[in-house]
């Protein structure tokens, strides 16, 4: 089993004066998937913010994959992917060119490209600039940027907006529960959400308001945090 | 904890300049070329020293904060440096009175301290409006920080570079011509130099304690009424 | 650091390749800067000191021209957080900005150093050539390390393209003071005396000193 993937003990994180999260404490074991439920403001993208190591927390500790952040971050970056609202595509260049790009970046043979573009379904378009691609293929390139180094640990922003059924099902075995890998969700979907879940953190105000296994958690429960 | 021993400190400081100032006038004789408006060298020359000395302080002082991100570095690194900025205005004024009073021009190019400062001045005018642009308080502490310490080292760079242009073709006695200067010029100097670096230091408590009461007083008020209210208007000045 | 290097690097110039944003703007600037030179100094031809300065300030604006735009494309497109999440040294972003800009500034150099032998110079250009291309490296990298470090700087705060240019120019006076200082001798009117050693040695001490104070605190700048 391992050790747990991610360890939060009373995480906070503020924005000059504004609290955006406070006394989080949770532990994800590995290949476990979190979902995050909560309104908008909440704390949702904060937090994976911090997960990723991209912000620091203020208060309170974390630990990825074993390493505590931010002293031993330069351990797990390259370990982790993030699937944020910002795509992280430059618009110029087409999808082969950012992912050449990013794989240089982490040191992934440029034959993967080929690989996740096609299993995205992007291979057909891989040459056309991204400024160019609808919002949903940009999302899948997107998604096949986040998967591009194997990462052990997704942090996926509210990963199947923007997306029809077919695209939804083309991503489910690389950023899906089939993906094996650890997951963090953030969902606007409390039932949807629940389902695919092994653990759920319900945010409110920055704060925990729910934070327990999924399967213990009633729908209602979590469709309360919106009112 | 700033505010100890500040009152002795003043004492300390006002007896210095009184002295060092009452020597200059009563005391130290008139230099053989130029006379009695040589006299600003006592004042000049002090500031100059201190307000250098200060920027440097301001950079190290930026450097521990990158180093600790406690913001109390910060702030003493803000101190520093918007006390030098005085002080540098004041070199560039007496400076420019001394020019007049010597040689007839309010400015000179070939004297180095004077251009030296100018540049140094233009340079930390932006101090204020970088932090003034920056909204969130960690990131323009951080910032703040790094130009604090790229400025801080640029500082004395800059003072080589400016001495190795300047043609000498008069050399001026102002600034630097400390070899050569009588005994008892030499020694109101250092008394001045003294009494100019206890008032920078005075300044810089005096400051820090104040700067430190208001962010308690601040912290208090957001414990008894909570987060929402006294919510602070942009500044640049570092909040603790 | 290398490879983190070279990635950057090439999809920065395929960036502007693509795009052709800085690169045309920058020089087309560069001429015009001495074209209106000709006019302000109200003179047809300049050698020596006056040669040196107006070259330089050319090259300085047009370079000003460039910084604003260097992280642009991070800070609008995500490319920060990108390179933030990569396994690799964050100071190679500095180095690779900063050889990106120097490229684009010798691309700039290869158009305006021509234009103003023809435009505005008195004394012929061929003798001063190889010390020119010496004087203009080295300046071109003190404007690089400095630029890109305020550049960074800059690119955060609100009032980005004022601070870039406030910041940046005092802080490239010791890099003007020594490059013209090295370059008037050899544009002077009795044809091109010998380089001064003691100011490519200053310019080179400089752009080293400033490029490590970088190196030092440009991790601070990238993180949130």
């Amino acid at each position: 089993m391992g050790e747990p993937a991610i360890e939060l003990e009373g995480l906070g994180r503020r924005f000059g004066e504004r609290t955006a999260l406070r006394d989080v404490t949770l532990t994800v074991p590995q290949g476990a998937t979190l979902v995050v439920l909560g309104p908008n403001g909440a704390g949702k993208s904060t937090l994976l913010r911090v997960l990723a190591g991209l912000l620091r927390p203020h208060a309170g500790t974390l630990r990825i994959l074993g390493h505590p952040l931010p002293d031993e971050g330069w351990r797990v970056r390259g370990r982790i992917g993030l699937l944020a609202h910002e795509p992280m595509l430059y618009r110029d260049l087409t999808p082969r060119e950012n992912l050449r790009f990013h794989a240089r970046l982490h040191d992934v043979p440029l034959t993967r490209i080929d690989e996740v573009l096609d299993a995205v379904g992007m291979t057909a378009r891989a040459d056309d600039p991204v400024a160019v691609l609808s919002r949903g293929m940009v999302q899948r390139v997107a998604a096949a940027r986040a998967v591009l180094h194997d990462p052990e640990l997704l942090l996926l922003d509210e990963p199947f907006a923007n997306l029809d059924p077919a695209a939804t099902a083309l991503l489910e075995p690389l950023i899906g529960r089939a993906s094996g890998r650890t997951r963090v969700v953030t969902s606007h979907d409390p039932a949807g959400g629940l389902a695919g879940a092994d653990l759920a953190l319900g945010l409110r105000g920055g704060r925990p308001a729910i934070c327990a296994p999924a399967r213990e958690v009633a729908t209602a429960d979590a469709t309360a945090l919106y009112a | 904890m700033h505010g100890k021993g500040l009152r002795t400190l003043a004492f300390l400081t006002a007896l210095t300049l009184t002295a060092a100032y009452a020597l200059v006038f009563f005391w130290t004789p008139n230099e053989a070329d130029q006379g009695f408006v040589q006299k600003i060298f006592y004042l000049h020359v002090p500031m100059a020293i201190v307000a250098l000395c200060g920027f440097v302080a301001g950079g190290v002082a930026g450097l521990m904060y990158l180093r600790t991100r406690d913001g109390k570095w910060d702030l003493r690194a803000y101190v520093a440096i918007h006390l030098s900025q005085i002080l540098a205005c004041g070199v560039l004024i007496t400076g420019s009175i001394w020019a007049k009073a010597s040689w007839g021009h309010w400015w000179l190019w070939d004297e180095p301290m004077l251009v030296s400062f100018l540049i140094v001045f233009l340079l930390y005018a932006t101090y204020q409006v970088l932090r003034f642009s920056i909204e969130d308080r960690e990131r323009q502490a951080r910032y703040a920080s790094v130009f604090a310490v790229v400025a801080g080292a640029f500082v004395p760079i800059n003072f080589a570079v400016v001495r190795m242009a300047q043609s000498y073709v008069h050399p001026r006695t102002l600034g630097t011509t400390t070899g050569g200067m009588p005994s008892e010029m030499m020694l109101t100097f250092l008394i001045a130099l003294a009494g100019m670096a206890l008032l920078f230091v005075t300044l810089w408590k005096y400051e820090m304690a104040s700067k430190s009461a208001g962010a308690q007083v601040r912290a208090l008020r957001l414990r008894l009424l909570g987060d929402d209210d006294a919510l602070p208007r942009r500044s640049a000045a570092p909040t603790l | 650091m290398l490879r983190a290097v070279g990635a950057i690097l090439r999809k920065d110039l395929l960036l502007e390749l693509r795009t052709r944003e800085s690169v045309p703007a920058m020089a087309i600037f560069g001429v015009t800067t001495l074209v209106v030179f000709h006019f302000a100094l109200n003179r047809p031809t300049v050698e020596g000191d006056l040669a040196a300065g107006v070259l330089w300030v050319s090259f300085l604006f047009a370079a000003m021209l460039g910084l604003n735009r260097l992280f642009v494309a991070e800070e609008e497109q995500g490319g920060f957080d990108g390179f933030l999440l990569a396994p690799i040294d964050r100071t190679s972003l500095y180095v690779a900005k900063a050889l990106a800009l120097l490229t684009y500034l010798v691309i700039i150099e290869l158009i305006a150093v021509p234009a103003f032998a023809i435009l505005l110079l008195e004394p012929g250009l061929w003798q001063a050539l190889p010390g020119l291309v010496l004087v203009l490296l080295l300046g071109d990298l003190g404007i690089c390390a400095v630029g890109v470090l305020v550049s960074a700087i800059g690119i955060r705060t609100r009032a980005r393209d004022l601070i870039v240019p406030l910041l940046a120019l005092p802080l490239l006076i010791p890099v003007v003071i020594a490059s013209v200082a090295a370059t008037a001798p050899l544009l002077a009117q009795g044809g091109a005396e010998a380089l001064p050693g003691r100011w490519l040695l200053t310019l080179a001490l400089y752009d080293a000193v400033f490029a490590a104070i970088a190196y030092a605190v440009f991790d601070d700048l990238l993180e949130d």
